[in-house]
């Protein structure tokens, strides 16, 4: 049997959602950029599935550009948070309550 | 003179074809090979976004993402499976194994001290994904079609065909990333 | 179904006996070599020619006391050596070691005695692998409890990652001149045509260079020579945890020498000569063992005649040195296509 769609898109869901509550509950910086890398492969998941589902490759080219483009969020990402922690010590985001310093 | 080069190569790819298809076309493997990778993707996600100790996160996500990329190979994205290893748990998340030594990240408690609004917002999000998913299962009657063989051949074709604009703005795009990290951690001496 | 099983099962325990047997002859070939070099004798008191010495090494390693630091990380510090150990076994089942494309064990073709001949990323699943041992290094690093091991850890991480950009690199020339990422198609055209390393040279010699880098073999073994940071981020390591790291060591090193036979000097085949049926699988099989422990060798012969590289040296060269001459490799090779000298 081959896996049919409908569970690949539960299993893509449920990662996203997972994400989702970690990116919301978490206080470190390092932690919701986890949750967004998360939800980023959840997405991917979707894409490729239905990709497949019409039968079309474009899906898969599609994940592939959203790779590229997570990798190079990453590298901002975590350059600002190291930026950050220079400044306050901390990657606590609930601290990063001032417009200028 | 590009699809002259591409056209010449000598190996066929039809060969290729019924290989990727006899072997993913059925079978009681796939769905228990399915179930585990599923089984184990959810866990470590929960352990990746709940665990207190910022380098278990990291690992556990890295073990999601080899799940992921299982369910990739089953889905017959092949190209993609190895280049969510390379990419994702080989590159990406070494950087952020990097970040967390070299800031000592500390462990937090997230489960033990929410905020207020957290809580809603944590359940309405549960309650969407739930909802979704149950929609998701009553609409959706997914028949199952063959899987799209992606291998690394065709997914070039397609990147140096239809989305070859898309694929030189994404090195512009990783190019500015670059410049853009190490300006923002160089020191002010 | 069952009995491609079997035949995966039987090719997965030669390749395996193969590997896990050039280990202990490794270590005392490294021993001897380095006694020659040195114009000394090395161990020969242990079996005739010391040839009994890894086992006997062997034996100590696992009955020593297993020392684990009060304020290290448990599950991490013992968790880095075994993974360090699978990455480096599991990349072995791409790489064809023989010949068998006309040879039928319980009727199901034994293609090359490639564990997994069907999988069409060949070699992009073997670096994509290579690419997590960083994770071992980096863990045994950090969950030790120890400044030196966590600069040392880190400072391998950095190498690592480094050199694996230059060796995909080169590796890319033969790859776009074969049209293929599967090794099997890599040997078959070049028996068909010329051996890799003579039309790309300048890529074989940046693949030599990266893999002795990714291998932390000197002259780029600074993060865990003994007189660098006490020895980096194995230096809390005991008994078999040390047995491990040393193990996936030489595991690497046979590795990279198995890609450089396949990749750039024809693995398996001779030239002129059709290996075919159970003859041909053995002859190609003793070839391409041949051929790899020359590349054995050459990482024995140079960790004992080239000083070591410092830190800031080694970085330079491999993002200011290979990384632009292996993308010259590629740009040369993409003009020889077009022009169809290739």
């Amino acid at each position: 049997m081959v896996i049919p769609t409908t569970y690949h898109l539960i299993l893509a869901a449920l990662l996203f959602a997972i994400g989702a509550a970690g990116v919301l509950l978490r206080r470190s910086g390092i932690s919701i950029l986890l949750g967004i890398e998360l939800m980023l492969n959840a997405v991917n998941l979707t894409l490729v599935a239905f990709g497949r589902q019409h039968g079309q490759l474009d899906g898969q080219v599609f994940v592939f550009f959203v790779m590229a483009v997570a990798a190079a969020e990453v590298a901002v990402g975590l350059a600002l948070l190291v930026a950050i922690f220079r400044k306050q010590q901390s990657i606590d985001v609930d601290r990063l309550n001032v417009m200028r310093w | 003179m590009c699809s002259g080069v591409v056209e010449s190569h000598r190996f066929s790819l039809d060969s290729r074809l019924s290989t990727l298809d006899r072997n993913l076309g059925g079978g009681v493997m796939e769905t228990a090979v399915f179930f585990v990778a599923g089984a184990v993707a959810v866990i470590s996600a929960l352990f990746a976004v709940s665990h207190r100790d910022p380098v278990v996160n990291v690992l556990s996500l890295v073990v999601t993402m080899f799940c992921v990329a299982v369910n990739y190979a089953l889905l017959g994205a092949s190209f993609l499976a190895a280049a969510q290893i390379l990419v994702y748990a080989g590159a990406i998340l070494v950087l952020f194994l990097f970040v967390v030594m070299l800031l000592n990240a500390p462990a937090e408690h997230p489960v033990h001290e929410p905020r207020p609004f957290q809580r809603v917002a944590g359940t309405l999000t549960a309650l969407a994904a739930g909802l979704g998913g149950v929609v998701v299962l009553l609409t959706f009657h997914g028949q199952a079609p063959p899987p799209v063989p992606g291998t690394a051949v065709q997914i070039g074709r397609m990147l140096v065909g239809p989305y070859f604009f898309a694929f030189e703005l994404v090195s512009v795009l990783l190019l500015a990333a670059l410049v853009g990290a190490m300006v923002l951690v160089k020191r002010k001496h | 179904m069952w009995a491609e099983l079997a035949v995966t099962a039987v090719k997965l325990l030669v390749v395996a006996t193969i590997v896990l047997t050039i280990v202990p002859i490794m270590v005392w070939v490294e021993r001897r070599g380095a006694a020659f070099i040195q114009d000394r004798l090395g161990p020969n008191r242990v079996g005739p020619w010391g040839l009994f010495q890894p086992i006997i090494d062997v034996v100590k390693l696992l009955f020593k006391e297993r020392v684990t630091p009060t304020a290290a990380n448990k599950l991490l510090f013992w968790l880095a050596p075994g993974i360090a150990v699978f990455v480096a076994l599991v990349t072995f089942i791409v790489i064809p070691f023989g010949a068998g494309k006309d040879v039928k064990l319980f009727g199901v073709e034994l293609s090359g005695l490639t564990v997994a001949p069907q999988l069409d990323v060949g070699v992009l699943y073997l670096f994509a692998l290579g690419s997590l041992s960083v994770y071992g290094i980096v863990l045994a690093g950090w969950s030790s409890n120890n400044k030196y091991s966590l600069l040392g850890g880190l400072r391998s991480s950095a190498q690592l990652i480094s050199y694996e950009l230059a060796m995909t690199v080169s590796v890319l020339g033969v790859l776009l001149s074969t049209g293929s990422l599967r090794l099997d198609d890599v040997v078959a055209r070049q028996q068909q045509h010329v051996w890799n390393f003579i039309p790309q040279l300048l890529g074989f010699i940046t693949f030599l260079v990266a893999a002795f880098a990714e291998t932390n073999r000197l002259p780029f073994d600074l993060p865990e020579a003994e007189t660098e940071l006490v020895a980096g981020y194995h230096v809390e390591y005991s008994a078999m945890g040390f047995g491990a790291f040393m193990m996936s060591e030489y595991i690497n090193m046979v590795t990279a020498s198995a890609l450089a036979v396949t990749l750039f000097f024809g693995g398996w085949s001779l030239p002129g000569v059709h290996l075919t049926g159970w003859f041909g699988l053995i002859v190609s099989m003793g070839v391409f063992l041949v051929k790899m422990s020359f590349f054995l060798w050459l990482f024995v012969w140079v960790r004992w005649s080239l000083p070591r590289f410092r830190y800031d040296q080694l970085m330079s060269l491999g993002w200011k040195g290979l990384l632009p001459l292996a993308t010259l490799n590629l740009v040369w090779v993409g003009v020889a296509m077009t022009m169809g000298w290739l």
